[in-house]
């Protein structure tokens, strides 16, 4: 199946939602958002406490709120969805394949592409801890996908390593739900959480933040049973002599994000290396004229209020595009 | 168990045992294949280069150099039968030195006495052309046209999925710990309790064959396990090298490669350590520092930045400079197929012909079955063009459904490896499959969906999905 549009926005998480809806409101029609998901919404589907919209709202509504609203201002609109739909490719001249168990492969033409597609967590390989391989380590937010959307326990003896905001947030979590977190442990000297999450998720509920210790071996051939820890350096090397063994049947990593830039090499887009995302000159428009980058995928944000401000920023940018080429 | 008594029991599913069970699934005599594990290829089998090697290492005159050659043969044949994947994309042994200028030279005399075709050694020029990242030392190659690259689990899932399709029974989660004499048949007695009688007892149990052979009351080998770490990098770097490369051999092994995978992905190492521990598979922060140490030496662009995943094979070492198939000197219901150590998974195939054929030598008559079949096929989303993709999602829309995005792996694909003989059980068994989980993110993204289609095709709970079968459970098993 082949689909012309003027506006293609993959990704239906709140940048593309943002973005999509900011073009419609600058008289660009023909707008599709597709989405891997079966729902719209992204990763704040999962996130399902508080803490979302202060800044754009002026309260403070769960990450399912937070994305209703705009789902539901997509709907008052024309803007079209594919959900349940994957992207599997893109060319820098602005062709679409994506598939889904309906229309099979769809061949879609698009004037303008916003990418969308936010972010994936690092893993475990990526920071070569040595040891076995056992089952119980997930990253924070696969863990949280499956005690919120699952409503599956990963494990009831839990270690964090890492303090980036989803670690936090899980430590609450994981102790709300009846699990014990014995400790956080952050290899750098200060917490790259919010202030906020450190005071709310981890303090209110007296679980540790040991920094400057990382982790060195993982221990338990089935089932993790243990981690060895050591304090590291000013070079963030570990110190030998200050290892030491924390038991625990859970390791969650939260130990950074990256945006998803599958898609963006595709298309042959710059990729910066320090954000790891494609290179902006100016107005969120990558190195393929009118392919537009917003959200996680873009960079890295650690509120999701400030995605939805520059996501709008580049809907407005897309729609600019569009009108200039059409005049 | 159906009816557990059989002609033949084969102990262990790596390659050797799964080749086996499907060379006498040809034949009428009941054959069972029998895995400790919860899944197939859960040895040395699951954790090594996946080289294909063209055969000039071992000593003429070898068992080893001769199933080598025939294995490479037969690989190259089956593979398309049999839908493994499999590219010949040739290798190099380079020379950084004088010395292994003439180690080179003597590969090559080796490879035509064992009757290595396409051989032919490089000088710089013609090596650096072939592989511009080498390292500017080198000074020549052994370049084999006929090694290549394959999938190590599917080099033993595809003949035990042939082999349980022609009428083996594939018994998983029974590790032998006893027998028991029975008349003319022996009792394998698993450490939970259950019983399998086979009249011949073919030991494939790779580290653990002297424990096995020991049962018998055969003590003629040790297996010595011998520990290889290696990593894994990003696709992304998947043009640093087009061929398997390989330094000259050491005393230990076959050196550090830095290779291709099949999938396009870079592979780094082995390292090579006699360990105490048959099951000792962790990493360390050693073994990956000489690994990349050694890679460096070959490719010295190689980086530990482009990781993605770590691993530890075990190496079933015999201590006869030779593989050990045979009947057992001391117990003639034993057939001992034991010390495979490289380059076990290219000889598998020629492992299981001549095993069958050895059987036939000592008088036991096999009668083919007229239907036996060894087509295999497997779809590969990722590797339809847009109508063949349209046609399998209109036959089965779970095919228009990615489930792994890093891969490309479709619902259809995952469920189809669940549901297909000798079929994944687990989160392990499912990626060694298809490879959801196996890219970049492993596994983080397509995790929990994996989990459900695994449940709803084994119609479990959810909270009973493993990793790897036993104690390694994803999760609680109470739902929140
Ligand atoms: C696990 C996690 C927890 C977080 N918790 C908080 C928090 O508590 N508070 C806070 O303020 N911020 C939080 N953030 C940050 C903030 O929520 C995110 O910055 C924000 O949701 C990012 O929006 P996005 O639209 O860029 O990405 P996402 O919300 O991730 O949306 C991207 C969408 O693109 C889709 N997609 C990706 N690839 C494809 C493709 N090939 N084809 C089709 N669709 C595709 C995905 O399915 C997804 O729906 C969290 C982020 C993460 C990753
Ligand atoms: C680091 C390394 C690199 C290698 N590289 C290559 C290469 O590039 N090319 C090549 O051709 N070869 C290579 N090899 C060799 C190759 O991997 C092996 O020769 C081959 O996999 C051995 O297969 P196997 O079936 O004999 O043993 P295994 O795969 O170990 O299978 C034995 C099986 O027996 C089961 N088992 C054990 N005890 C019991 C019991 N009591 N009851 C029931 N089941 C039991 C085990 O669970 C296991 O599944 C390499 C090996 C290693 C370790």
């Amino acid at each position: 199946m082949k689909m012309n549009v003027n506006v293609a926005v993959i990704g239906g998480g709140p940048a593309g939602l943002a973005a999509a809806l900011e073009c419609r409101k600058n008289g660009i029609d023909n707008i599709l958002v597709i989405e891997r998901d079966k729902q719209l919404g992204g990763i704040l589907n999962q996130c399902i406490h508080p803490g979302f919209g202060l800044h754009v709202f002026g309260e403070e509504l769960t990450g399912p709120e937070y994305a209703q609203r705009y789902i539901d201002m997509l709907s008052d609109t024309d803007i079209k969805t594919l959900t349940d739909t994957m992207v599997l490719s893109l060319t820098p001249q602005k062709v679409i394949r994506a598939v889904n168990t309906s229309l099979g492969v769809v061949e879609i033409h698009s004037k303008a592409v916003i990418l969308a597609m936010g972010c994936r967590e690092r893993t475990r390989g990526m920071l070569r801890i040595p040891g076995t391989r056992p089952a119980g380590i997930y990253t924070a937010g696969t863990a949280q996908r499956l005690v919120n959307i699952e409503g599956l326990m990963p494990g009831k003896n839990t270690v964090i390593l890492g303090s980036g905001d989803i670690g936090l947030i899980m430590a609450r979590r994981m102790t709300l739900e009846g699990a014990k977190v014995s400790g956080v442990y952050e290899i750098m000297p200060k917490s790259g959480g919010l202030k906020r999450n450190i005071v709310q998720c981890l303090n209110d509920f007296g679980i540790p933040l040991h920094l400057s210790k990382t982790a060195v071996e993982i221990h338990g051939r089935e089932r993790i049973e243990g981690i060895t820890v050591a304090a590291v350096d000013e070079n963030l090397s570990p110190i030998k002599g200050t290892e030491e063994y924390v038991e625990c049947d859970t390791l969650l990593l939260s130990v950074g994000l990256i945006p998803e830039n599958e898609l963006s090499r595709g298309a042959g887009i710059l990729i910066d290396p320090k954000t790891k995302g494609p290179v902006c000159e100016s107005g969120f428009e990558t190195s393929v004229p009118g392919i537009f980058a917003c959200g996680n995928v873009y960079k890295v944000y650690d509120l999701v209020d400030n995605v939805t401000k520059d996501s709008v920023l580049a809907g407005r940018y897309a729609a600019e595009y569009i009108r200039s080429k059409s005049e | 168990m159906k009816n557990n008594q059989f002609d033949f029991a084969v102990i262990g599913a790596g390659v050797s045992g799964a080749w086996i069970a499907y060379e006498l699934s040809k034949y009428t005599a009941k054959t069972c294949l029998i895995e400790k594990e919860n899944d197939v290829a859960m040895g040395a089998t699951k954790a090594n280069s996946a080289i294909i090697h063209a055969g000039y290492d071992p000593v003429p005159g070898t068992l080893m150099a001769k199933l080598n050659i025939r294995g490479n043969e037969l690989v190259r044949k089956l593979c398309k039968k049999m839908d493994i994947p499999f590219r010949q994309i040739g290798s190099l042994v380079i020379a950084l030195t004088e010395e292994d200028e003439a180690k080179i030279r003597e590969l090559y005399e080796r490879g035509l006495q064992n009757g290595v075709d396409g051989l032919r050694i490089l000088n710089k020029t013609e090596t650096l052309s072939l592989e511009p990242n080498l390292s500017p030392e080198v000074r020549g190659a052994l370049f084999a046209e006929t090694a290549g690259v394959c999938s190590s689990f599917e080099m033993s899932c595809a003949p035990a999925e042939v082999a349980e399709n022609n009428g083996v029974e594939l018994i998983r989660n029974f590790k032998v710990e006893n027998i028991r004499i029975n008349g003319e048949y022996t009792v394998l007695v698993s450490s939970s309790g259950q019983t399998v009688s086979a009249r011949t007892v073919i030991n494939a149990a790779g580290v653990h064959a002297d424990e096995i052979a020991k049962l018998f009351g055969d003590d003629s080998f040790i297996i010595t396990p011998r520990k290889g770490e290696y990593s894994i990098l990003d696709n992304n770097c998947g043009d640093l090298v087009h061929h398997v490369i390989f330094q000259p051999p050491v005393k230990f092994g076959k050196g550090i490669l830095v290779s291709q995978t099949v999938d396009g992905n870079i592979i780094v190492g082995p390292t090579a350590e006699n360990i105490d521990d048959k099951e000792n598979k962790a990493t360390t922060f050693e073994g990956q520092l000489t690994a990349f140490e050694g890679a460096r030496r070959s490719v010295p662009s190689v980086s530990e930045r482009d990781v993605i995943t770590s691993f530890t094979g075990i190496r079933p070492i015999g201590g006869k400079g030779d593989f050990i198939i045979g009947f057992s000197d001391f117990n003639n219901r034993l057939f001992n197929v034991a010390g495979i150590e490289s380059p076990g998974l290219t000889a598998g195939p020629a492992i299981g012909e001549y095993v069958v054929e050895k059987i036939a030598e000592s008088g036991f008559e096999f009668v083919a079955k007229e239907n036996f079949d060894n087509n295999r096929k497997v779809i590969r989303f990722k590797d339809l063009s847009d109508d063949e993709k349209n046609k399998i999602i209109a036959q089965n829309p779970l095919y228009g459904r990615v489930i792994c995005r890093c891969e490309t792996v479709t619902e259809g694909e995952i469920a189809d490896s669940v549901t297909r003989g000798a079929g994944a059980r687990d989160m392990d068994g499912v990626k060694r499959r298809v490879r959801a989980g196996m890219g970049r993110c492993q596994g983080g993204f397509c995790g929990p969906r994996v989990m459900e289609i695994i449940a709803r095709e084994l119609d479990i709970p959810m909270s009973e999905v493993t990793k790897f079968g036993g104690a390694s459970r994803m999760t609680e098993k109470e739902m929140i």
